[in-house]
């Protein structure tokens, strides 16, 4: 069977599980539809901080040309379990209001520097739970931007190679930097 | 009559795909009844051709069908570009008396569009191997008197490989493999340099590699090595019944195919002693239809062959068909699937690969060959290979967000080894399904209740394995190993068989030699409800093997009027 595939995708995406994945956690009771899911208005802030985590350069589009937000915003209201849509929505809520406490105004109106400064202390954060085995909102929005990312039409074919119909196989030819394939 | 055929198969999947072919073109009108929808050829695969930005959650399925369907989203295979071949859990209930996960795909085609196309040989050491070691009944047929028919079904479905003359795994007739990858390469020296009797191969399977002139005139082409094989192929590059069998059997003029008809019971005629037909129900109109025909093949997949068996009761079998001694449903067996074993391997960074290999490398059984060298029974075969995915992590001290962290993830990381293993369980009685007394399913035929557990052979094979795989990903080289035993349900390797076994004895077995049953000849049973014992190799293919034997025979005796 094709068991290998899932296996060795589990196996190594991010080291561990993919979040969402586990669909009955223990004391898994609040229902879905009484929380709070990811709004339109929320989906641009995605879309700001997933670009400042794989922005656009010379090589390739960035994560907002590829809809992340709105990737995000179906994942997490559709996969994530209560617990982690929860999760999810509180830490999100603090990354404005960490903004204003460093620089006194929404992350959206931050220069560059200061959103990947931001950023970057959340990055650090998370991190560290990992390590003590602790869901942090920023190892989800990481995780969902990188895999929406590329499987998105301008990452799969701008980011990586893409090629539905290779026509046969060559198992072992030189490598000399290229990008993935897809 | 309308409602009467020269034969009867039950099941369009991998073994009653072939029923059908064989005995159309041996000239009897043929019936296939399919419970589920029909599924044609390119016309049903919706998925076949999409990218991968194309669905909606990117493979995965959303929270809600999960939670409805926590049994058929754990199957191999299963993902949101291949979850219309599979069930849907609350649509088709059984009874788990001992954990059991249970893999359907009701549709014409069956699994055979989903399976995972492994076609290695049987060996000669797995069909002596119970009896030898006293650990089942020896099998009525031996290697010598399949392996024409392997020939026979290899050259017709196509399948990739080399001749490596192994005792273990006998050759067949191949097109060309997928080559190796540079890490697998390495990992096939370092066995043979490391590892005495350890051989690995390029994998055996149902793959157009290079179609030859018989696949052609079956409307096939080139595998493209896209490897998404599981949504149906557009090129017909992998063998299913829906690109091959069946409609090579349309073309002959004797098929007809129905499908939404789910087999209640094969229908006993006391007088002649024979099977007369069977009764169906209409999935849509739950109206009772009786098909009749001189010959009935039952291909309905493992446990549904031995549930209509079950229930076809008659005065002369009240309990099942065939089953005057207590064994029908009995001796249920699988394929043990529980561990794997892999890790990073350094180096090779200058190597890459062009196209998916649709295959994967074997490394054949080394157990309890000659003889019996370990504390358990039964041997396992070994599936591997390397690969070399995106980058997914970047080191520490490297930006962890950004335009370089972007461009690091963009270019292919480390090469990685996997293993896991298919391993041969041993029959046993309490192994059993049988049917409810009081629960039936939408159609009123009674639910199937699963009996079937792991016992300490299987717990000695899985310990076997870890400790040897270990041993050998070191030796390559690995790193960061792991490995681990999944535990998982039987069931869920999708290898289930047995129930309805094939013997020399009719107080010991159900089934002849040629897949009769001992006690009504004509009735056939050659899907995995026929299987003695379980081997270590992937079974489809000697399934399909058997089909074809028992479908010759069973033409030749209706040509003679015995059937």
């Amino acid at each position: 069977m094709e068991r290998r595939q899932a296996l060795k995708l589990t196996a190594t995406i991010f080291g561990g599980t993919v979040i969402g994945s586990q669909v009955f956690l223990a004391g898994c009771s609040s229902k879905k539809e009484t929380l709070h899911l990811i709004t339109n208005k929320e989906v641009s802030l995605l879309d700001e901080i997933s670009e400042i985590i794989l922005p656009a350069s010379d090589e390739s589009p960035g994560a907002k040309a590829a809809h992340i937000g709105s990737f995000i915003q179906v994942m997490v209201n559709d996969c994530y379990s209560p617990e982690e849509t929860a999760i999810f929505t509180k830490g999100l809520a603090t990354i404005n209001q960490a903004a204003n406490a460093s620089f006194g105004m929404d992350f959206k109106s931050l220069i560059a520097d200061q959103k990947i400064e931001l950023l970057t202390k959340f990055d650090i954060e998370a991190r560290e739970s990992k390590k003590s085995n602790t869901l942090h909102f920023f190892t989800m929005i990481k995780q969902l931007t990188i895999w929406g990312y590329f499987t998105s039409e301008p990452g799969v074919t701008k980011a990586l190679r893409y090629n539905p119909v290779p026509g046969r196989y060559e198992g072992c030819i030189a490598y000399n930097g290229e990008t993935s394939w897809a | 009559m309308e409602n009467s055929f020269d034969a009867i198969v039950i099941g369009s999947g991998i073994s009653g795909g072939w029923a059908a072919k064989e005995l159309c073109d041996q000239g009897l009108k043929t019936l296939v009844l399919e419970r589920g929808r029909d599924v044609k050829h390119i016309k049903d695969y919706p998925t076949m051709t999409k990218n991968p930005w194309d669905f909606d959650y990117r493979g995965r399925m959303p929270r809600d069908f999960h939670e409805e369907n926590p049994l058929i989203t754990k199957a191999a295979g299963f993902a949101e570009d291949t979850a219309h071949f599979f069930i849907k859990d609350k649509d088709h209930p059984y009874i788990q008396k001992r954990p059991f996960d249970w893999i359907r795909g009701y549709q014409v085609g069956g699994k055979s569009l989903i399976w995972g196309r492994a076609c290695q040989r049987w060996s000669d050491y797995e069909f002596k191997a119970p009896k030898k070691y006293g650990y089942g009944i020896e099998w009525p047929i031996a290697y010598k008197d399949i392996a024409p028919w392997y020939s026979y079904v290899e050259k017709f479905i196509g399948v990739c490989g080399n001749t490596d003359g192994i005792a273990a795994m006998p050759d067949g007739e191949f097109l060309p493999a997928y080559e190796f990858n540079c890490v697998e390469q390495h990992m096939k020296e370092t066995l043979l340099e490391n590892f005495p009797g350890r051989y690995m191969v390029q994998g055996r399977w149902a793959h157009l590699s290079e179609p030859k002139e018989i696949h052609l005139e079956q409307g096939r082409g080139k595998c493209q090595c896209r490897n998404l094989c599981m949504r149906g192929c557009p090129f017909g590059g992998y063998f299913s019944s829906n690109t091959s069998t069946l409609p090579w059997a349309k073309k002959t003029g004797n098929l007809t195919v129905r499908p939404f008809s789910v087999v209640h019971s094969i229908l006993y005629d006391e007088p002649t002693g024979k099977a007369s037909g069977v009764k169906i129900i209409d999935t849509n109109t739950k109206q009772e239809i009786i098909y009749k025909a001189r010959i009935i093949f039952v291909n309905a997949s493992a446990l549904n062959s031995n549930l209509i068996l079950l229930n076809s009761k008659s005065k002369r079998f009240p309990n099942g068909l065939g089953n005057d001694q207590d064994l029908l449903g009995r001796y249920i067996s699988f394929h043990n699937y529980r561990a794997g074993a892999g890790g990073e391997i350094e180096g090779f960074k200058d190597k890459y690969f062009y196209g998916k290999n649709p295959t994967e490398s074997i490394i054949a059984n080394y157990r309890n060959l000659e003889e019996q060298d370990t504390d358990f029974v039964g041997g396992y075969t070994i599936f591997t290979g390397a690969y070399r995915n995106r980058t997914e992590e970047v080191p520490n001290d490297s930006p962890q967000l950004g335009a370089d962290f972007k461009h690091a993830l963009s270019k292919p990381g480390s090469w990685r080894i996997y293993m896991y293993m298919q391993g041969e369980t041993i029959p046993k009685a309490s192994n059993r399904v049988y049917l409810s007394p009081d629960k039936k399913d939408d159609w009123g035929i009674p639910l199937l209740v699963t009996d079937v557990g792991y016992d300490d052979n299987d717990e000695k094979m899985v310990k076997d394995f870890i400790v040897e795989s270990r041993k050998m990903l070191l030796k390559m080289g690995c790193k960061d190993l792991y490995s681990y035993d999944s535990n998982q349900a039987p069931g869920l390797d999708i290898h289930e068989m047995g129930g309805v076994r094939m013997g020399k004895d009719p107080n010991t077995s159900l089934l002849n030699e040629f897949n009769q049953l001992h006690t009504c000849k004509n009735v056939f049973v050659t899907d995995g409800a026929c299987m003695t014992s379980t081997g270590n190799q992937s079974p489809s293919i000697l399934y399909m093997s058997l089909t074809a034997r028992a479908a010759t025979y069973a033409a030749e005796q209706f040509k003679k009027g015995v059937l």
